[in-house]
């Protein structure tokens, strides 16, 4: 072969590469794009035929007019309430267990987190629910967050396991020697150390109990719903129109979009270790 | 809660102090208060499940014990064994199609190229962002008039459908939504262990003159098996259990046409409130899960034996 086939070959392989992730990436691209152009037109481009795509006026009202309906403020305020206890309670208990259970070796533990994962999330429901009932906690966010448990509890608990096994003991020996008890070793030594897994345990937690539907439609109440639940009843009832309801749409799932696009290195590094390891 | 966790340093200084040699009880006290959590969480709701499906237990009227009965009457309800049947094409159809585009997927983002990082971020986005709201863009989509994929269809010549209007497609346009969801995590697994793969094989089969295919089914292929596994075995346990996109995009409709075990299970539970009956359903199906893991666990093993027999 002479250099210039080589070259031409190469240029080929090149264009042929570009062209499959072109292809690979578009179905994402383009349906995000269609649904922020949903969002910024008004009935009359979004009833059109053909679709428009890109409107002569930007319909900004739809954002205002989501934004600005007071019932959105307590779902958003909601949201962060439910998702935000989750996951700090999901790490206070997680990451030492996560530790304990690395440190031990003691991998059988792990079958009652696979066991959570393989239940589908209606099963905690019912029983949860009528505990609920029973404690008069129905009409508050407490159930909510607790139930929200069942999502970021073993998501953090996996990560951690992962994460210590992986860090070096040499340290923490050297501390134990030196007189420092357990906790102190956790505290000043391991701890610090684990602070990148830490922040992919709290980021898919975060995303996931954020995420969350099913717990939200049995448990919420008028007051209580959290932002995919109020998105969902927006369907049912408020009978809107296209553009309002996709603006709501990309209005609660944008925190989680920006995440994934500014955290994906991390996002990538929790779901292979969690999803390889046997999630 | 703060008690819980206060009284971890106390407890693990007590653990250690009396003999320093009893190292592994010491680790106890950082996993107590998840075991709480996991005990009452995770473990009580599936002890109490398991009670109330051997009752008749309908909220507002009082419970009786009734053993095996809920189970039995399982076998004899039509919607139930429809609903499994339609949850079996879905999750068969929601395995095979992500695991062969997600590795195709793989194999393109294992090449070097500029802004390959970025992009990956933009790849997973869909299974990222928020079930609900994407559900919603997937139903304007789907539109039979105003919908964005007839109009796609007719500029290539293709008759408007109605996808999630009609029973005859309703699942096949789910599980497009399902895949276009959930491609990107077989991409992850898959990549994963392409970056496993060790570069000798490549270097011999481009000497020995191999082409693209060739490498990929008798070197790419045999080496991402394990991997290939593992997401086919994630893929089936969350497509079994796939809940918010049929909720959100059509009840379990048109009539019952998408009706899953899961949708199935929220109607009897919280529609009907009939607890012990939606019970009886949450135990069956978990079994229903494991007893499918077990499936492909064991044609996994088969498959490894015949390979080393062929070997052999």
């Amino acid at each position: 072969m002479n250099p210039s086939q080589i070259n031409l070959r190469q240029i080929i392989g090149r264009i042929g590469l570009w062209l499959s992730v072109f292809v690979i990436v578009s179905p994402a691209i383009l349906f995000f794009l269609w649904m922020a152009s949903l969002s910024l037109k008004f009935e009359v481009d979004n009833a059109a035929y053909p679709p428009v795509f890109i409107p002569e006026h930007f319909a900004w009202k739809n954002y205002a007019d989501v934004l600005a309906s007071n019932r959105f403020l307590t779902y958003f305020v909601n949201s962060l309430i439910v998702t935000g206890s989750a996951t700090a309670l999901a790490l206070l208990v997680g990451v030492p267990a996560g530790y304990g259970i690395a440190r031990m070796a003691a991998h059988k533990s792990a079958i009652v987190i696979l066991i959570a994962r393989i239940t589908p999330g209606l099963s905690y429901l019912i029983p949860l629910f009528l505990l609920f009932q029973w404690l008069g906690l129905l009409g508050t966010l407490v159930p909510q967050i607790i139930i929200h448990l069942v999502v970021t509890v073993p998501i953090v608990i996996w990560i951690m396991i992962g994460y210590f096994e992986t860090t070096p003991m040499e340290l923490e020996e050297a501390a134990l020697i030196d007189g420092a008890t357990r906790w102190q070793v956790f505290r000043h030594v391991a701890l610090p150390i684990a602070r990148p897994g830490i922040a992919v345990a709290f980021i898919l937690a975060v995303i996931f109990s954020w995420n969350n539907f099913v717990f939200g439609i049995v448990l919420a109440g008028r007051e209580t719903r959290t932002l995919p639940v109020a998105v969902y009843n927006m369907i049912s009832f408020d009978q809107l129109s296209w553009g309002p309801l996709a603006a709501a749409a990309l209005i609660v799932t944008f925190p989680v979009l920006l995440l994934t696009v500014l955290a994906q290195r991390q996002i990538v590094a929790g779901l292979t270790a969690g999803a390889v390891k046997g999630g | 809660m703060s008690a819980l966790t206060q009284s971890t340093p106390a407890a693990a200084q007590s653990g250690v102090a009396p003999e320093k040699e009893l190292r592994p009880p010491s680790y106890w006290p950082f996993v107590v208060p998840a075991l709480v959590v996991v005990l009452a969480i995770i473990i009580f709701p599936w002890v109490f499940t398991i009670w109330m499906s051997m009752n008749e237990w309908k909220v507002g009227s009082p419970t009786t014990f009734v053993g095996f009965s809920n189970y039995l009457r399982l076998t004899s309800d039509p919607r139930f064994l429809e609903a499994v049947g339609h949850t079996l094409v879905y999750t068969v159809l929601s395995v095979v199609l992500p695991l062969i585009l997600g590795t195709l997927s793989a194999v393109v983002f294992h090449q070097k190229f500029a802004g390959r990082g970025f992009l990956r971020g933009i790849f997973i986005m869909p299974m990222m962002a928020t079930p609900v709201a994407i559900a919603l863009v997937w139903t304007m989509m789907f539109h039979p008039q105003l919908g964005v994929l007839n109009y796609l269809l007719s500029l290539v010549g293709i008759p408007a459908q109605l996808w999630v209007f009609h029973p005859a497609t309703v699942i096949p346009s789910l599980v497009l939504v399902e895949t276009w969801q959930w491609t990107p995590l077989v991409m992850l697994i898959v990549l994963g262990g392409l970056a496993a793969i060790p570069t000798e094989p490549y270097e011999s089969a481009q000497i020995d003159g191999a082409s693209f295919w060739q490498v990929f089914r008798f070197i790419t292929l045999p080496l991402i098996m394990p991997f290939l596994f593992i997401a086919g075995m994630i893929r089936m346990i969350d497509a079994v259990k796939s809940f918010d996109i049929i909720f959100a995009i059509t009840q379990g409709g048109p009539g019952s046409a998408s009706e899953t075990i899961n949708i199935y299970l929220y109607s009897v539970a919280f529609t009907y409130y009939d607890l012990g009956y939606g019970s009886a359903i949450a135990v069956v199906f978990f079994l229903l899960i494991v007893l499918l893991a077990a499936v492909m666990l064991y044609a996994r093993q088969r498959m490894l034996w015949t390979e080393i027999a062929r070997g052999a």
